[in-house]
This record gives structure tokens, C-alpha cells and sequence, in this order.
């Protein structure tokens, strides 16, 4: 890549990112603009996929909100979110974590990753 | 009527990336360097019969330069660029030979229409070229998936009728994309953001041109 682009990039990387891999449990503070107050939404779930690289990096978390599964999309490096908290690490083996749409109750249950 | 242009730059295209604008939401864009332009010539009506400004652009070594273009920057003192081309503008007021044009023309927000040779495609068929919707992929449709059907009548007209769209070489011709908006400025490092895609190859020379009118 042209080392002009990666400068251009550079200026909207996220500074601070916490490490985290599909399997662990993460809380996406979210800023959502209603009318012309702005306030933080917290979305909490497990990655289950990381994609892309660089400036075009995104995560997918997924919960289950009242028995229905819930997947959202965020760009790493968006601005609107405001920071990314890591609630638990799960020892997981694979890179996408697809098949936990397929299950549900104790078996969608992930183990700890302890270090 | 000869439509006016209006003020340009010349730059290079660098590759596209993508930016968050201040919503939050990811904008394409076209990474262009623009600029510094060193102005080459300034055409009159009373010299030239029109008036226009001649721009010059991209480093290259002299040698490498054809001989009359060497010849142009050396009778007017400049540095010889790779690129040389005309803007025809409505007055040439502010400008004369040696003086500089940067991206600093430009501001975010503003409307631009840009020039650029195309990506040559080779010889394309009649899908790719002229957007025809080709056969059916099944249902028994046998040898004619991609074909351009039926030409034409028969004994009457007996001809195929001019400008009939056929296969042939694709791209390689100049393309200008109107109305794209300006997405950043960076007067220091020369580069415009410029929201979509932008015509011709990586490296490819474009003509960045203010869009007549524009609504601000």
C-alpha cells in the first residue's frame, strides 16, 4: 500500500484497542445520537469473528436478547464506538465462532481462557 | 458555444481507502496527490485566441522528458514535470508563468468533476461493454449465454445499422466522473480525498477540476 494512504489511515486508526480474539466476552460502549443529545449504549456478548485488517477491521458480537440471538457488526476503528471493554476471555478453536448460532443453553457455553 | 472550464489540478491517483466522516459512518475514498502544479503557460485571447493555463506536474528525470517538452520548461526556466496539460478558464487573472497551484484550491465539501483515462479492459463483450443482459444460464439455453442475440432485421433494412453496439476494445479512453465531492484537503502532504472512485489505474494522471456553478 502507498505509504500516503497509510498515513491518511493512520489519522483514523483507533488509538487504544484492547486485545481481544472470537471467544471472549466483550462490552461495546456505543455513542447513539437521538435528536441532538448524544448518549453511551452498552452492548455486551461474545465475538464471534474478527474480519478484515487495517482500516477496514471489524467484529461481530452476539447475544441473546429474551431467547432471540442478536449479531452486530461494528467497524474497529469507527468513532461512534466510544471504547470496547473485555469482560472475560473464552478459549476457543476456531477463528469464527459460526456454529454457536446453532446451539443454545449449556452447549453454547464457552470455557475460560486462563493465561 | 465553447463551455468554459473552470480552475483544476493536475495530480496522481494513489489508491482508495475508506475514512469515518463525523457521524460515524465509513466513507469511501480516493487517496489523489495533487499538485504542486508550476503554471507552464497562460493562453490570451489576444495571443492565443483563448484563454487557458497550461499546468505541469509529476517528478521525472530530465532525460527522460521528450525533447520539445524539455525544450518548453527550459525556455521558461522551470523545473521539468512529467505532465503537461491545458485548463480552459474564464480569466487567467492571478496567474502567470512560474506561479504555483496547490490543493489548497480546493476545500472539503467541495463539488469536483475529475478527468482520467480509464483502465483498459482489452476486447470486451457485449455484457461487459454495453451492459446487454445475455442469455439465460439454464433451462436448456444451450450456447448462448453471453452472446450479443440478434443484430438487426432482415432484407429490410439489409444492413446493420451504424453505431449497432458490438464487442471491441473497452476502456483506455478519457473518462471525466462528475459531480464527486471533495472529502479532505491536506495542503501538507499534497493529498485530496475525494469521496467515490476516480477513473484510470493506480499512478494514472487525472485532472481534478472545480465543477462549474457548484452550489456551495
Amino acid at each position: 500500500m502507498d505509504s500516503k494512504i497509510a498515513l491518511i489511515e493512520s489519522r483514523y486508526l483507533r488509538k487504544e484497542t484492547p486485545e481481544f480474539r472470537p471467544g471472549d466476552t466483550v462490552k461495546v460502549h456505543v455513542k447513539v445520537t437521538e435528536g441532538n443529545r448524544e448518549r453511551i449504549q452498552v452492548f455486551e456478548g461474545v465475538v464471534i469473528a474478527r474480519k478484515h485488517g487495517g482500516m477496514r477491521e471489524t467484529f461481530t458480537v452476539r447475544k441473546v436478547s429474551g431467547g432471540v440471538g442478536v449479531e452486530r457488526v461494528f467497524p474497529l476503528h469507527c468513532p461512534s464506538v466510544d471504547r470496547i471493554e473485555v469482560v472475560r476471555h473464552g478459549r476457543v478453536r476456531r477463528a469464527k465462532l459460526y456454529y454457536l448460532r446453532k446451539l443454545s443453553g449449556k452447549a453454547a457455553r464457552i470455557k475460560e481462557r486462563r493465561f | 458555444m465553447v463551455q468554459m472550464g473552470s480552475m483544476g489540478i493536475l495530480g496522481r491517483k494513489l489508491g482508495m481507502t475508506q475514512i469515518f466522516d463525523e457521524k460515524g459512518q465509513s466513507v469511501p475514498v480516493t487517496v489523489l496527490e495533487a499538485g504542486p502544479c508550476s503554471v507552464v503557460a497562460v493562453k490570451r485571447v489576444a495571443t492565443d485566441g483563448y484563454t487557458a493555463l497550461s499546468l505541469s506536474f509529476g517528478d521525472i528525470k530530465p532525460s527522460k522528458l521528450n525533447r520539445p517538452d524539455r525544450g518548453v520548461f527550459e525556455k521558461k526556466g522551470l523545473e521539468p514535470k512529467r505532465w503537461i496539460r491545458e485548463f480552459r478558464v474564464e480569466d487567467t487573472d492571478g496567474y502567470e508563468v512560474g506561479s504555483v497551484v496547490s490543493v489548497e484550491l480546493f476545500e472539503t465539501g467541495d463539488v469536483v468533476d475529475v478527468t482520467g483515462r480509464s483502465k483498459g479492459k482489452g476486447f470486451a463483450g457485449v455484457i461487459k461493454r454495453h451492459h446487454f443482459g445475455g442469455g439465460p444460464a439454464s433451462h436448456g439455453s444451450s450456447k448462448f449465454h453471453r452472446e450479443p442475440g440478434s443484430a438487426g432485421a432482415s432484407s429490410f433494412p439489409g444492413h446493420i445499422f451504424k453505431g449497432k453496439t458490438m464487442p471491441g476494445r473497452m476502456g483506455g479512453e478519457r473518462v471525466t466522473v462528475k459531480n464527486l465531492s471533495v472529502a479532505g484537503v491536506d495542503p501538507e502532504n499534497n493529498l485530496l480525498l475525494i469521496r467515490g472512485a476516480v477513473p484510470g489505474p493506480r499512478n494514472g494522471l487525472v485532472m481534478i477540476r472545480k465543477k462549474v456553478g457548484a452550489p456551495r
